[in-house]
């Protein structure tokens, strides 16, 4: 886990000098993608550039104020986080059933978690392009497959009606991610300690308080950090929705990313959008450093 | 947890569970390799087919034609340059944040953020200045994008992999009089050998499976294998046809490179914070 060795090397006289040469690459090359692009974005927020206005003074807050009454960006975030609190538990909980599953050595074992662990590695956006598919309400089978089981002839339009995109979206993003949270989970439990566990069976402790008092305890910071990532990630989801519905029907499965997208890059709302990425950058810039310092992860 | 082996029937149950499991997972890559191989007329069979009647390569054999491959050999290029680039500069910054703490915890915080920020809010503002100093469509530009996008990821990983060698030795060298350099060159990138290459392996997959850098900044020149496939889905019609062979010729290198690597991947996946 979290390695917290202290192991550093006694300075010396080069050391100065050799210690900054070592970072001044990389640094600078992560310094120039991000602070410039940075303030440029912040000027461009205080302008007034758009597919009709090439405004270039400085227009005060015009476009933050505009957020708040941006209807459309409002229901982007509820999208977004409607898709993440829907798709992220069934992650969890089906990757910690995958992960007890597949614990214990058995043969074959490795080759069934090989295999299990393909959709993680594979681009989402093939794995958007895979659904779409799979989802053609004619020539796709999972329509026919429904038919079979209700032995009618079925077809439900996935991608485009309403009332079946969300599922169609969180079906392909649980495809795609539960073996990520398994592959984890599972290195979690495999790292259990025996012994404990034999103790808990010794006392005669139920397997539900074996896994409340002891497991899940033992498994806590792993999961913490599993749920971290993807939460980070849905929230910025983009390709399988994007594959899947490009938004729609009309805007109904806009994430955040995808309006911005949208907005910046084919409506050329170009100073609005600068407006909302510099927000989007602070909000997650806080919520990084809150949470990455919290979690010790740097140590 | 339940003792294992057990029963012969407990045994037959858990293996029948295990290929269901990992049947539901994979049919559709399954699916999207079968429709690869079946012909145009076949793809557009209602009921679907399950299986391809005559598989055939005709498929992968018109975007060679039509010249959609090039897709491939882009992603190669920006996957690969950007990767070495990053695995050169990314492993001398983690050793000198490892073993002489340069910068403390806020320096490591502030480039593992670099990369958890929404790629949107990240390439919004790079195309931007792109656009001015036509960087945009450029093998130098997408480079130095997912160079910056590298980075982080190799410095967290080599971060961990660093702090696995015993100080020790390189402490005894250099009272045998080795120089930093040396230590760096002869102790710890030999040792940490596996883990260089398990990196620069995911590294690249992660730039190879990008799409929403490629999208917004390709145009014609440098389109990568992603930004092709998406754009198939056209208003009216729909080239199952191709969009299945590009993505299974965009899957294939993946599958290999993992199978190889399995064993780093949960390093690989959590940027080091979890060690498989």
């Amino acid at each position: 886990m979290v390695s917290s060795k202290i192991s550093h090397i006694k300075p010396t006289r080069d050391t100065p000098s050799f210690k900054h040469i070592l970072i001044a690459p990389a640094v600078l090359i992560m310094l120039v993608m991000s602070v410039i692009p940075l303030v440029f974005v912040i000027v461009v927020s205080f302008q007034r550039l758009s597919m009709s206005d090439q405004i270039t003074s400085f227009e005060g807050l015009v476009n933050y104020w505009r957020i708040f009454s941006d209807a459309r960006l409002w229901e982007a975030i509820l999208h977004t986080l409607t898709i993440t609190f829907a798709a992220l538990p069934v992650e969890l909980l089906l990757g910690l059933l995958l992960a007890f599953h597949f614990v214990g050595d058995r043969p074959l074992k490795r080759l069934f978690v090989a295999l299990l662990i393909i959709p993680s590695v594979i681009s989402p956006m093939v794995a958007g392009s895979m659904w779409r598919l799979m989802f053609d309400d004619r020539y796709g089978p999972i329509n026919q497959i429904i038919g079979w089981v209700a032995g009618e002839h079925i077809s439900i339009l996935w991608t485009i009606n309403s009332a079946w995109v969300y599922p169609a979206i969180i079906v392909a993003d649980v495809w795609q991610w539960t073996p990520f949270m398994f592959i984890i989970l599972l290195a979690a439990l495999a790292n259990l300690d025996r012994e404990q566990l034999d103790a808990a069976a010794i006392d005669g402790a139920s397997s539900w308080r074996t896994f409340v008092e002891i497991i899940l305890p033992a498994i806590r910071p792993v999961m913490m950090i599993a749920i971290l990532i993807r939460g980070l990630d849905l929230i910025r989801m983009f390709d399988i929705v994007w594959q899947l519905t490009r938004g729609g029907p009309g805007s109904l499965t806009e994430t955040i990313s995808i309006y911005a997208y949208i907005r910046g890059f084919q409506e050329f709302d170009t100073s609005y959008i600068a407006a909302v990425v510099v927000l989007l950058m602070i909000l997650f810039s806080a919520i990084l450093v809150f949470t990455l310092k919290k979690m010790e992860i740097a140590r | 947890m339940r003792r294992l082996g057990g029963s012969w029937g407990r045994s037959v149950i858990w293996y029948a569970t295990s290929i269901a499991i990992v049947a539901v997972f994979l049919f559709p890559v399954y699916w999207i390799f079968s429709v690869s191989l079946k012909t145009p007329r076949e793809i557009f069979r209602f009921p679907p087919a399950w299986y391809p009647s005559r598989p055939q390569f005709n498929n992968f054999w018109i975007l060679i034609r039509d010249g959609d491959v090039w897709s491939i050999w882009n992603s190669f290029v920006l996957a690969f340059s950007s990767t070495m680039i990053a695995m050169v500069f990314g492993i001398a910054c983690a050793y000198s944040i490892v073993r002489f703490k340069t910068g403390g915890e806020n320096l490591a915080i502030w480039i593992i953020s670099q990369r958890l920020l929404p790629p949107i809010a990240v390439v919004f503002p790079i195309f931007l200045i792109y656009a001015k100093v036509g960087l945009t469509d450029t093998y130098p530009g997408l480079i130095l994008l997912y160079t910056a996008f590298a980075l982080p990821y190799v410095i967290w990983l080599m971060r961990g992999y660093i702090q696995e060698v015993p100080i020790a030795l390189e402490e005894s060298a250099l009272v045998d009089g080795a120089t930093l350099w040396q230590l760096l060159w002869h102790i710890v990138i030999p040792l940490t050998r596996n883990g260089i290459f398990a990196t620069a392996v995911f590294a690249f997959i992660f730039s190879w499976n990008e799409f929403m850098f490629a999208l917004v900044l390709t145009r014609t020149e440098v389109i990568t294998y992603p930004v092709q496939v998406s754009q198939y889905f056209g208003a009216q019609s729909t080239f199952w046809a191709k969009i299945s062979a590009m993505s299974v010729l965009g899957t294939l290198p993946i599958f290999f490179a993992v199978a190889a690597f399995q064993k780093y991947l949960v390093r690989g996946i959590t940027f080091g914070a979890v060690k498989g």
